[in-house]
């Protein structure tokens, strides 16, 4: 017979899980823990390699030699910039059209849910100027973009000049095989947005744009720029994107390659390699930029312009310049090579990029963990989940397991209504609904009644339904189980990656410093959803929030 | 007497001295006809396509250039190159193919003909080049049109595997396939001698299974070897040259139309040190010592030339070669054209059926008198039955 449909063999196997479930349990945890934060141990990674083989390895001569001219250019646009209020697009667009490109803008205009604190914007109108670099010989099938901001203030000057002294180089050239597309958007992410939104005729987050006049093809890779002095020491290199996608593994090997070839001080999450992973301090910091990369990618946000380009299936990084008042500096000629390096590598592409990882996460730069290793450690938290329900299904199903001194007390427990489980699932859920619904719809009635901003209307309307939750009858004898559950809330949780989060980037914060920023949190998660369609802010409202609301109830079953 | 000595004296000396010369003369003939063939082909084939292939293209480009050089000219050479370097998008030098870096040598050059380009090299394309069985609307240029006096050069480049060669990133041809083309070919008298030459990674594999008589092949690498790459141009960005085909190109260079370089010579080209790889060759199933075979018996077209002082009779092609009045000495067998090769030595067939000719003249004739005969002697009443 076999091991199941015996019944003295299924019999001894579930008395084992009965008996032996909680210490598995826990076994399971911690060795999904210990799994996970082995990762960033170096023996246990593998180095990174170029998968694509048209992309080959860095054997190009690089000839881009205008970096001065680009500082020049860059005095040039912040004087116009300052001129105009803004994005100056007449000086850009004439800058463009006397480089030999076609020059296109877009206007789009998005009201806020609610304003922005962070970036103080409520009512955003904008240009985006855009200027397509016709492949001499090829046909207009394939593009690439290579995009910089143009942000109010100081930054990105440099960014925005080194993308049109690249394309007064590119356009000299005869060898590109994909047209390529120089985009200079207004109001970062939500500039982006629109541009792609027109490019790709789609309209997913409610944005008001006018129509691309100009297209190139379909977009095989993006890059973005963001540059904002004219000493750079080191580049870091950001991938995360929208809702925690990332890209091609290629792309950041493409990276990493060119960096070693120029002797370009490269970084990821702003951390440098170091060299010696068998000592504490060489785990400890592996495992910082693993965990940041994680950290990042939980929040849903798109870290660099480049993340929104992800969801059209385009792999695209932002290339951030840092500087960190090291010795060895780079000139803007050596970043305009290597810019140019990747270009060109990227040119020589056939298909878009997909034989390397999409599921990763990179300790360092030259080393990387794939979704095969980190997996099973996802794995062993949901065995327990499965065991713990195996447990529950046994126990439902032999009531006469519990044997007290040989009496077998043959106690029928009444089975609970339909009704009675079904109340507190739809109230949790609705409750969910409600934490995703109406602190955005109530923020006009919150402002009337108290004399708060909208933003902070919206942050404290989601704070006081998420406590209304816990408003149930409660016994204190359950009371520490009660400060147990609220402290593994999913808020809390939040509060705590918060405080690691500063952490990990080395700039701790106080407490108060670190509520604060869980409040803008809150308020960028419910603005990410509205502007980008990031999907944190819902699954956290309407799934895990309810199944944690479920649990309190349980907790307090009476 | 002795004048009659000295006559016999001066008989004998100069017909010995006819004899040596007419020795002379024919072993020269014999030495003429000896290598057997009157025209020479190539064909050259690179299999791969993409940017990243560069190399295979400047690979048959290369050896195309030598062979031009050495004399075969274009309508003799059949090259199929399966995706277009020179005009590619991706090309900072458009229209030229370079096989040394810092751009030396444009093997390109001016007068290019590619018979088969882009998706037209296939695997059957390739086999119908080689074995004539062409639709009647093929052009002359697309066609091998080579018979039993040719001497035949193949060069195969491109990704290859054990047993395999790829064609265009979506089908491959077996070893097996190319030694029953080459089969094919024997037997319908396709070819005389065929050198087969091979650049691809464990490209001995290729040659195994050959079973074909007159044949002799190199390969780049033997199996489970790879065939490298030569150098990358940092101005192009790719590799140019696979290292086998980059140093034959470097010997052939220095060949000439006269060159008395033989095949021991090309077998060394490119030694391990060099190639990395383990070149190899294979000549079992060639007639000749490959010592006393010329490079240029392959690589070039040599038109031979021979002074003769007697005149010849041209009337009667099917004569044998060298006619020497009275002098019995050497038999020269009386060949006729499809018999010339020695085919009952290598492989048992039987002999062709004779066609069926009309009778002529004197069988006419022949039969005319018995049929008169028979009616005399029979009455000539019996005439009336045939009018």
């Amino acid at each position: 017979m076999g091991l199941l449909s015996d019944p003295n063999r299924r019999k001894a196997l579930t008395g084992l899980l009965t008996r032996l479930n909680t210490p598995i349990c826990i076994v399971c945890y911690l060795a999904g823990i210990v799994w996970f934060m082995g990762l960033a141990f170096e023996p246990f990674t593998l180095r990174t390699y170029m998968s694509e083989n048209a992309m080959g390895s860095t054997m190009v001569e690089e000839r881009f030699s205008s970096g001065e001219r680009a500082l020049s250019l860059a005095k040039e646009f912040d004087a116009h910039k300052r001129k105009a209020g803004g994005m100056p697009v007449e000086w850009l667009v004439k800058a463009m059209q006397s480089r030999g490109l076609e020059v296109f803008t877009q206007s789009f205009s998005r009201k806020l849910p609610f304003p922005d604190e962070n970036k103080e914007r409520y009512m955003v109108r904008g240009t985006n100027v855009y200027g397509i670099l016709r492949a001499p010989r090829a046909p207009r099938t394939e593009a690439l973009v290579i995009t910089a901001p143009c942000s109010p203030g100081n930054t990105n000057n440099q960014a925005v000049a080194l993308l049109l002294a690249l394309a007064q180089y590119f356009r000299n050239q005869i060898y590109w095989a994909k047209d390529i597309i120089f985009l200079v958007n207004e109001h970062d992410l939500i500039g982006t947005q629109a541009w792609l939104e027109g490019y790709h005729h789609t309209n997913i987050t409610g944005m008001e744009y006018s129509p691309l006049q100009g297209r190139a093809g379909s977009i095989q890779a993006a890059l973005s720029l963001e540059l904002s002095s004219d000493v750079i020491t080191s580049l870091d290199l950001v991938l995360e994107g929208l809702n925690g996608q990332l890209p091609n593994l290629d792309l950041a090997n493409l990276f990493y390659a060119f960096c070693q070839k120029l002797g370009v001080l490269c970084t990821i999450q702003g951390k440098l390699q170091r060299n010696d992973w068998d000592t504490a301090e060489g785990y400890t910091h592996a495992a910082q930029t693993m965990m940041l990369m994680v950290l990042k990618q939980a929040c849903g946000r798109s870290w660099g312009d480049h993340g929104l380009f992800l969801r059209y299936h385009i792999e695209a990084a932002s290339v951030r310049g840092i500087n960190s008042f090291r010795h060895y500096k780079t000139d803007a000629t050596t970043i305009g090579r290597l810019l140019e390096g990747m270009v060109r590598k990227l040119n020589n592409l056939l298909e878009r990029l997909h034989q390397s990882y999409f599921f990763y996460l990179l300790p360092s730069l030259s080393r990387f963990v794939s979704i095969g290793y980190y997996m099973p450690a996802f794995g062993l938290l949901a065995v327990i989940l499965l065991l713990r329900a195996l447990d529950l299904w046994v126990h439902l199903g032999a009531p006469a397991l519990a044997a007290v001194d040989g009496v077998t007390e043959a106690e029928q427990p009444s089975s609970p209504g339909v009704l009675t489980v079904l109340t507190p699932v739809v109230i949790s859920h609705l409750t969910g609904v409600a934490l995703y619904l109406l602190p955005v719809h109530l923020q006009e009635m919150a402002v009337e009644h108290f004399p708060v901003s909208e933003t902070e209307a919206v942050v404290l309307t989601a704070i006081a339904i998420y406590t209304a939750g816990l408003a149930l009858p409660h016994n204190t004898q359950r009371a520490l189980y009660a400060v147990v559950m609220v402290l593994l809330s999913p808020a809390f949780t939040i509060l705590y990656c918060v405080f690691i989060y500063q952490e990990l980037i080395e700039a701790p914060v106080s407490v108060s410093e670190g509520w604060m920023l869980f409040l803008s949190v809150i308020s960028q998660g419910i603005l990410d959803h509205a502007l980008y369609g990031s999907l944190v802010y819902p699954l956290l409202a309407l799934f895990i929030y309810p199944c944690w609301l479920m649990f309190w109830n349980i907790l307090f079953w009476n | 007497m002795s004048h009659d000595l000295l006559q016999m004296h001066l008989k004998a000396v100069i017909s010995c001295l006819v004899i040596v010369l007419y020795k002379v003369h024919t072993t020269k003939a014999g030495q003429f006809f000896s290598s057997g063939h009157t025209n020479n082909w190539a064909v050259l084939v690179c299999t791969s396509r993409f940017w990243f292939n560069y190399r295979h293209v400047a690979n048959t480009l290369s050896v195309y250039r030598s062979v031009k050089r050495l004399g075969i000219p274009d309508s003799h050479i059949v090259l199929m190159l399966a995706d277009d370097m020179a005009c590619n998008y991706r090309n900072p030098k458009p229209a030229t193919v370079f096989s040394h870096k810092n751009m030396e040598l444009n093997v390109y050059g001016d007068d290019v003909e590619v018979d088969y380009r882009g998706y037209e090299v296939t695997v059957e394309n390739f086999l119908r080049v080689l074995t004539g069985r062409l639709p009647p609307s093929t052009p002359r240029s697309k066609r091998l049109l080579s018979d039993d006096r040719s001497n035949i050069l193949i060069y195969l480049t491109g990704h290859g595997g054990n047993g395999f060669l790829k064609f265009q990133d979506s089908e491959e041809i077996s070893n097996m396939e190319l030694a029953d083309a080459f089969e094919q070919m024997w037997q319908k008298r396709r070819y005389n001698e065929l050198l087969f030459i091979i650049d691809t990674c464990q490209g001995a594999s290729m040659y195994e299974r050959f079973y074909s008589p007159n044949l002799m092949a190199l390969a780049s690498s033997q199996v489970g070897e790879d065939s490298l790459s030569h150098q990358p141009d940092l101005g192009i960005g790719v590799h140019l040259m696979d290292k086998y085909t980059f140093y034959l190109l470097e010997f052939l260079e220095e060949v000439h139309p006269a060159s008395q370089a033989n095949m021991n010579d090309l077998f060394k080209v490119c030694p391990q040190s060099q190639c990395v790889s383990t070149p190899g060759h294979r000549t079992d199933l060639f007639q000749r010592d490959p010592g006393s075979v010329l490079i240029t018996d392959f690589f070039g077209s040599v038109r031979k030339v021979e002074i003769t002082k007697d005149t010849i009779n041209l009337t009667s092609p099917v004569e044998p070669p060298i006619k020497r009045s009275g002098s019995s000495d050497i038999q020269i067998e009386s060949l006729t054209y499809v018999d010339q090769l020695p085919v009952a030595e290598i492989i048992h067939q039987k002999p062709k059926q004779k066609d069926w000719h009309p009778p002529d003249g004197f069988i006419l004739g022949l039969w005319t008198l018995i049929l008169l005969v028979f009616f005399q002697t029979y009455g000539i009443k019996h005439l009336k039955h045939i009018f």
